[in-house]
């Protein structure tokens, strides 16, 4: 009965209420897609730095972070790697030994990531092998190079092509070799594709005159979430003085602290937009009980009480909100499980101009159900908020008064 | 049995620049089964004394006793509590909730005070056809002309059978021939069901009509007649 009071009472004046209900709709759609971009985003460029190069989880010498040196390089010790693959969670332990050194082909240098890899275990975390676009992937005895393709470019230099690399290797030992290029990647990340080359650990561990050695040991997680517990399992077993152990977050604190930046300019933005929104909110809800002072009048004089006439008004708040949002999620839901399944990528120019900022061209959505209930939440504290003011009216209301005034 | 006590009433509304003296020390009873007209003027507190005696608005001084309990120190909720089980409204227009039909508006106070739905929607077709709008009873108020909406407002305020029914002016808005039906209506209400109305008019016809006739001026009693 109060319901049917409630639900007819929104559809006393249908173009008003519409207006009102498309609106809040039409934010919540607004909000849940530029939310999904953002987290979208988000859960890219952690992947894209993490799940394909970092790894969710890195082992390095202590202080190794902070300096990214050979001279921080430690001992591949077979029990450690043995250790961190029986910890629950981790799928595989990808060890690497990197540093910088010059990349030379014809009259062009570049300096250059020179990274050594085990060619299986690093195809397990960046997926590397899938990334080959011209050539062929390594293999662990290899004595050749794979090139990221924008570092190619730069050098003019193909399948085929002999590169020279010369550095500086473990205890300021000379690093030169020679190698031919067996393949040609490429990465999504501008920077990763304009410097990394790939060698094999133990070519690389030759090269840099650094037997046996490592920088990092990089992890796969089978689940994000569970970093911080892997972590410790890590830590607990390793002497602290001697290794550290790193999670994505301490790993890449700048991304971290742009993406809590964007994110909060993300919600500021939201927030004006739920502010121009609660306002033809009030004024709706205004009107709804401004133009019923007789009735209010009427229905107190016979004996309706006013928590009852304040139970109505609240039902009738509650469900415009509950329709809004409802319509707003349930346009904005088929739209991103298309985008989520089918990312939008950029082409040519504007592409060129995004990725000059080292960013991927694409966009990428998130289906992240709290992005969805949040909307909900803010929609029906704001209608809760707002609904105060007719629940107070009812609350001064005096019937004899109220018909008077409204006649 | 009277169903209402009031004695010595005073009103004054001082909300105005000037104090407005409504009712100057009104002493009245009514007993049960009386069909009684208050008249008078316009202003000479028809509508105040009628508010006060339904615990729609309270005395300056004076006491009102409604089936011998004292209404005037009462609280907000008791009264509306109060009116809820023990008084009928009727209002000089626009009594009725536009988004319900005229079966459902009969069948509001019912609700309030929680009747099963079939006795509820029983009772309020049983009086839908006493007044001879049984027709309308699935319509909505607006469907239909100023003279059926106060009969479904009849029906509404003894539908559940309250001690009395106030009624201010019910037919200052209709036109002769409906303010004749409601008025033969009610006095039939009246017969049938052991209803106690008090009405407030300033139409001739209608005061030939009432039994009982307690003429206002300035706030006083100044006529009581039974015929
Ligand atoms: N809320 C109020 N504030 C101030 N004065 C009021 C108020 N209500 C009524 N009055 C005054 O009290 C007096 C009695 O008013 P009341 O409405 O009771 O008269 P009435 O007999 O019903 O008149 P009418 O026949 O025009 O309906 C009038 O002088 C009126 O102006
Ligand atoms: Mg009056």
């Amino acid at each position: 009965m109060y319901l049917t009071l409630a639900w007819r009472n929104i559809w006393r004046n249908k173009r008003r209420s519409l207006i009102t209900i498309v609106s809040i709709a039409f934010a919540v759609l607004l909000a849940c897609v530029m939310r999904s971009l953002q987290l979208g985003s988000y859960n890219r460029m952690i992947e894209n730095a993490a799940r394909f190069y970092t790894g969710y989880i890195q082992v390095h010498k202590n202080g190794y972070w902070a300096d990214k040196t050979l001279e921080n390089s430690f001992v591949n010790d077979t029990g450690l790697l043995a250790m961190i693959d029986r910890i629950a969670g981790v799928e595989v332990a990808v060890p690497r030994l990197e540093s910088f050194a010059l990349a030379s082909y014809g009259t062009k240098t570049k300096g250059a990531l020179v990274l050594g890899v085990e060619p299986e275990r690093e195809d397990l975390l960046t997926r590397a092998r899938s990334k080959v676009v011209a050539g062929a992937y390594l293999q662990a005895h290899d004595k050749a190079v794979l090139v990221a393709a924008g570092l190619a470019n730069y050098l003019k230099l193909g399948v085929g092509d002999t590169l020279v690399l010369i550095g500086q290797g473990f205890h300021g030992a000379n690093a030169a070799g020679v190698y031919p290029v067996k393949g040609i990647l490429k990465f999504p990340v501008p920077t990763q594709n304009n410097q990394t080359v790939f060698l094999p650990l133990k070519e690389a561990q030759w090269f840099y005159a650094a037997d046996n050695r490592l920088t990092s040991i990089a992890l796969v997680v089978d689940k994000a979430k569970n970093v911080d517990r892997i972590v410790a399992g890590i830590s607990a077993n390793v002497d602290p003085a001697a290794l550290e152990v790193m999670g994505w977050r301490e790993l890449m604190p700048d991304l971290v602290q742009g993406i809590e930046i964007d994110n909060i300019s993300g919600k500021v933005m939201l927030g004006v937009l739920y502010a121009v929104i609660g306002f033809g909110m009030f004024g709706t809800f205004l009107m709804m009980t401004a133009e019923r002072m007789y009735e209010f009048g009427v229905m107190m004089s016979v004996g309706m009480t006013r928590l009852r006439m304040q139970f109505v008004i609240f039902l009738e708040m509650g469900l415009m909100a509950a329709l809004a949002v409802v319509a707003g999620i349930g346009l904005s839901l088929p739209v991103l499980v298309y985008y989520h399944h089918n990312p939008i990528y950029f082409t040519g120019d504007s592409a060129r101009a995004i990725e000059s900022f080292g960013i991927e061209a694409a966009y990428f959505f998130s289906l992240e159900p709290s992005l969805f209930y949040n909307q909900a939440w803010a929609i029906f504290f704001m209608a809760f908020i707002l609904g105060f003011y007719p629940l107070l009216v009812i609350q001064r209301l005096k019937p004899v008064q109220a018909m008077r005034d409204a006649l | 049995m009277s169903v209402i006590k009031a004695n010595n009433i005073h009103k004054t509304y001082t909300e105005t620049a000037v104090p407005v003296h409504a009712l100057n020390g009104v002493t009245l009873s009514v007993e049960e089964g009386e069909f009684t007209a208050i008249v008078g003027p316009s202003g000479c507190g028809k509508t105040t004394l009628l508010n006060i005696l339904g615990g729609l608005d309270t005395p300056t001084e004076g006491t009102v006793e409604v089936a011998n309990t004292d209404i005037t120190g009462m609280n907000d909720n008791q009264l509306i509590n109060f009116r809820l089980q023990n008084i009928g409204f009727v209002f000089q227009a626009y009594n009725l909730i536009p988004v319900l039909t005229n079966k459902e508006n009969v069948e509001f106070i019912m609700l309030l005070q929680k009747w099963p739905r079939q006795e509820r929607e029983q009772r309020a077709m049983e009086l839908l056809a006493q007044m001879g709008i049984a027709d309308k009873a699935n319509q909505r108020p607006s469907e239909l002309s100023g003279g059926q909406q106060q009969r479904v407002a009849v029906a509404r305020a003894l539908a559940s059978k309250p001690k009395f029914i106030l009624a201010d002016e019910p037919t200052a808005n209709l036109d002769s021939k409906s303010t004749a039906n409601l008025l033969d209506m009610m006095a039939q209400l009246n017969k049938e069901e052991q209803a106690t109305f008090v009405f407030s008019t300033h139409d001739q016809r209608v005061i030939d009509k009432a039994r009982r006739v307690i003429t206002l001026e300035d706030g006083k009693i100044v006529a009581d007649i039974t015929r």
